[in-house]
């Protein structure tokens, strides 16, 4: 019933909005990658990767299990950094300016590419702090400014109306579906310019799936959205385009509607048909 | 048929939850049977117990009237007596043997007595037997015969114990006036006329020429001193005189007077006269008094407060250098640090540290931060005073930091501990959000671990609250001389001395040369430091739990 619903607003969005055909030409490009190679050790875990990522759309990423696709999420704003034995080469741009470059501040790539994990990680503090976190990181500590931004930010996370009362409440009280629309609310709150998915919904009930997805089509009109999914009715739903991934390789990669309906790839339709996975 | 039974018996498991629980409940037995008898003997010996007045008829000898309380009942064999010439009835294999304490040190050469049973008469418990406790040589039992004034009697009779009462009052003010003046007064005007003498020598070590005007400064603020000195002086002479007015005459058991100047008593009680509410007041106030009172007569008597005081300061001193040291330490090891064999062997010789004996570090203590550390500072800083040493020599700051030493590894392994059980995900959402790895460490991650942190400070106080060997070396006394706090400039004094409980119970113990009294203080002094080391320990635990409410849900 719910999906329903979504689903026939997704269409309403649609045909109200940009109209259905969807073409990378026509649009501002946010995120490049050129010739990405990725290695774990002596295992390369990504091949090749070429792709572009444009500016206010949802991109989805599909594939497997292991194929790569969190990998290549994670790379956007270099959270593969922390694991030592990670080498990449190619180039990788945002908005024109390499993100693996010398010059690069990993912080302040991280400030302006947000990332929302598998399972909601809100910090044991209370809601009001977790929002403030990324604000009080860069030296805000007005407290006019943050009650702001933290109201502004619970509203477009759409849990303003849930949590009002009790903002400094622990935030470890809360449902998973609240705690991880949370972790979003703290992710918009320092006004990042892409917002990185990694399976947001997957620990989720199908109720709270419905409210993360509704918020992303509410988002994508001011940030760039990239989101893993292992559910394909899921990419189908909420993205504008879809990559889809085998073994570290990107297979297919284009309009959301065309790859779903008439993809042009063997691996890509045994995928979404269901025949491997 | 019962094999089988017997087979599935074990097999299900209840042999070992029934030797689980066995197991337990031995050390519950043990640690509350160790509670109990220390608490048991410890606050025994602060009761009012009656006091007997009893004849004691030894073959061959006088009668004697014997006044004591009764501390301890053995039975001795027969042949055991027979040596020393009781008979004892045929067929009776064994009597009593009881030991008295009868106070009167000075007069009877010794206040702890053991008489044979079937010498003894009948005991009597008369109301009018006077228990005093003095200043010196003990307590004192006896009869109230007279309370004078300058060697004029006042009061005789029954009226002379209130009378006694009343002027005991005025003596023990008198001498809570005169202490004040001789620690706290007298001891700033040495204090300051110290600082002369150390001035004036680095005066000459810096090459002033004599006669010059910094000289004649100190000459000036030394005649003040010696000004307010004679000015104290006087008033502790009129003290005096005042405190030696009133003397009381009492009655021995063996019918000798003896006068005794009120200076000298502390306080005095009729435990035989006494109600049973009487007696828990007097029972509160004494064991108040032991809990907060200085220690008289080579500590047998008194109370302990400076070794309370000495315990508590030096682990919170303790405390406060090893919490950061072993989180600063764990945070590089666990966080920083390239994970490889040199951190492995760190670890390895942290964990292995734990297992020094203690000994050993106050070995370390005393040959490094005393001698070597302590030596330069005073070289460097405190030259004036040479050569009497002020840091280069046993004291309370050696003694916590060695003790900060002996107890670190335990904080490195439990915060080590707690920083790896933070989950990733909450380092990467905080990494996430634009926060450097330090920035994440300070704001997030050792919050989280703070319970974990408390953890080792609460094992690490209980360890460093029990330890006595290392402290012998640098820096516990038998008697100090002062407490560590006090009202003279900086107030801590770091350099000082201390008095600690668990070397006072050694010293109480062991090196005491009345050992009949010493032992009941053994018990209560071991009690005390067990409830202070309990109350250190809750202490903690306490704001661990506060730390660790606010964690509760992120660590499923």
């Amino acid at each position: 019933m719910a999906e329903q619903q979504s689903v026939a607003r997704a269409i309403d969005i649609e045909s109200m909005g940009r109209g259905n055909k969807l073409n990378m030409e026509n649009e501002d490009i946010c995120l490049q990658v050129k010739d990405f190679n990725l290695f774990y050790g002596e295992k390369q875990a990504l091949h090749n990767i070429d792709m572009s990522i444009a500016k206010n759309r949802v991109t989805a990423f599909i594939g497997p299990s292991g194929c790569g696709k969190s990998t290549l999420l994670r790379c956007f704003n270099r959270m593969n950094d922390l694991i030592d034995s990670v080498n990449i080469n190619g180039e990788m741009l945002l908005d024109g300016n390499n993100l693996n470059g010398p010059s690069v501040n990993v912080a302040d790539l991280r400030r302006q590419v947000g990332m929302v994990f598998q399972k909601p990680n809100p910090f044991p503090k209370s809601i009001y702090e977790n929002v403030a976190y990324g604000l009080r990181l860069q030296g805000v500590n007005d407290r006019a400014t943050l009650d702001n931004v933290v109201e502004k930010s619970l509203k477009g996370a759409a849990l303003w109306d849930e949590v009002k009362d009790r903002l400094h409440e622990s935030a470890m009280g809360m449902s998973g579906g609240q705690q991880q629309r949370l972790v979003i609310a703290r992710a918009i709150a320092i006004e990042p310019e892409v917002l990185l998915l990694d399976e947001p919904a997957s620990a989720l009930d199908p109720l709270s799936t419905l409210k993360i997805e509704e918020l992303i089509y509410e988002l994508k009109d001011k940030y760039t959205i990239v989101i893993v999914t292992h559910n394909m009715q899921q990419a189908a739903r909420v993205s504008d385009y879809t990559a889809f991934m085998y073994m570290g390789e990107l297979i297919e990669f284009g309009a959301t509607d065309e790859l779903f309906t008439n993809p042009r790839k063997k691996q890509t339709e045994d995928y979404i048909t269901g025949r491997y996975g | 048929m019962s094999d089988k039974s017997f087979s599935s018996w074990v097999k299900s498991g209840a042999p070992w939850v029934w030797l689980n629980a066995g197991a337990v409940s031995i050390s519950l037995v043990m640690v509350v049977g160790l509670l109990l008898l220390i608490a048991v003997r410890g606050l025994s010996h602060f009761w009012p117990a009656d006091v007997m007045e009893v004849s004691y008829t030894e073959p061959g000898k006088q009668v004697e009237i014997i006044i004591g309380e009764q501390i301890d009942v053995e039975e001795v064999p027969a042949a055991r007596l027979k040596r020393v010439g009781v008979d004892l009835p045929e067929g009776q294999e064994s009597a009593e043997r009881v030991l008295l304490k009868v106070g009167n040190r000075d007069y009877f050469g010794m206040d702890f007595r053991w008489f044979n049973a079937p010498w003894m008469g009948e005991a009597s418990y008369p109301e009018d037997i006077i228990s005093i406790e003095r200043r010196e040589w003990g307590r004192f039992y006896g009869r109230l015969v007279s309370v004078k004034q300058q060697g004029e009697v006042v009061a005789t009779g029954s009226g002379a114990y209130d009378e006694l009462q009343h002027r005991l009052t005025r003596s023990n003010n008198l001498i809570a006036e005169i202490k004040q003046l001789e620690y706290k007064e007298i001891g700033k005007i040495n204090h300051g006329i110290e600082e002369i003498r150390l001035d004036r020598r680095q005066l000459e070590l810096n090459d002033v020429v004599a006669g010059s005007i910094q000289y004649v400064e100190l000459a000036e603020s030394e005649k003040q001193f010696d000004a307010a000195y004679k000015k104290l002086q006087d008033q502790l002479a009129d003290l005096y005189s005042a405190l030696n007015r009133d003397q009381l005459v009492v009655k021995m058991s063996d019918g000798r007077d003896v006068e005794i100047p009120l200076a000298k008593i502390v306080l005095t009680h009729r435990p035989n006269a006494m109600g049973i509410v009487e007696k828990i007041a007097f029972y509160g106030h004494a064991v108040w008094e032991f809990v907060s009172g200085d220690p008289r007569e080579a500590n047998t008597e008194g109370g302990v407060f400076p070794a309370i005081f000495g315990t508590v300061m030096m682990v919170m001193i303790m405390a406060v250098l090893v919490t950061p040291f072993g989180v600063v330490a764990a945070v590089y090891l666990k966080e920083y640090a390239t994970q490889g064999p040199i951190i492995r062997l760190i670890r390895i010789a942290v964990n292995n540290l734990a297992g020094v004996p203690s000994i050993v570090y106050g070995v370390f203590g005393l040959g490094f931060f005393v001698y070597f550390l302590g030596g330069n500072i005073d070289d460097l800083f405190f030259q004036a005073s040479l050569p009497s040493p002020t840091f280069g020599t046993p004291g309370l700051m050696w003694a916590s930091i060695t003790l900060a030493i002996l107890t670190v590894p335990v904080v490195i392994v439990a915060t080590e501990e707690g920083l790896s059980r933070i989950p990733r995900a909450i380092r990467e959402g905080s990494l996430a959000l634009g926060a450097t790895k330090a920035e994440t460490l300070w704001r997030t991650v050792l919050p989280m671990a703070a319970p974990a942190m408390m953890t080792g400070l609460i094992l690490a106080v209980a360890r460093a609250a029990g330890e006595v060997a290392p402290l012998m070396m640098v820096g516990v006394v038998k008697l100090a001389p002062a407490l560590a706090v006090d009202n003279i400039a900086p107030y801590l004094h770091l350099d000082r001395q201390f008095m600690h409980l668990g070397f006072h119970i050694y010293d109480v113990g062991f090196q005491s040369p009345n050992v009949e009294a010493a032992r009941p203080l053994v018990y209560a002094t071991a009690l005390l430091l067990v409830m202070i080391i309990i109350v250190l320990n809750l202490a903690a635990i306490g704001i661990r739990n506060r730390l660790r409410e606010n964690f509760k849900a992120s660590e499923s």
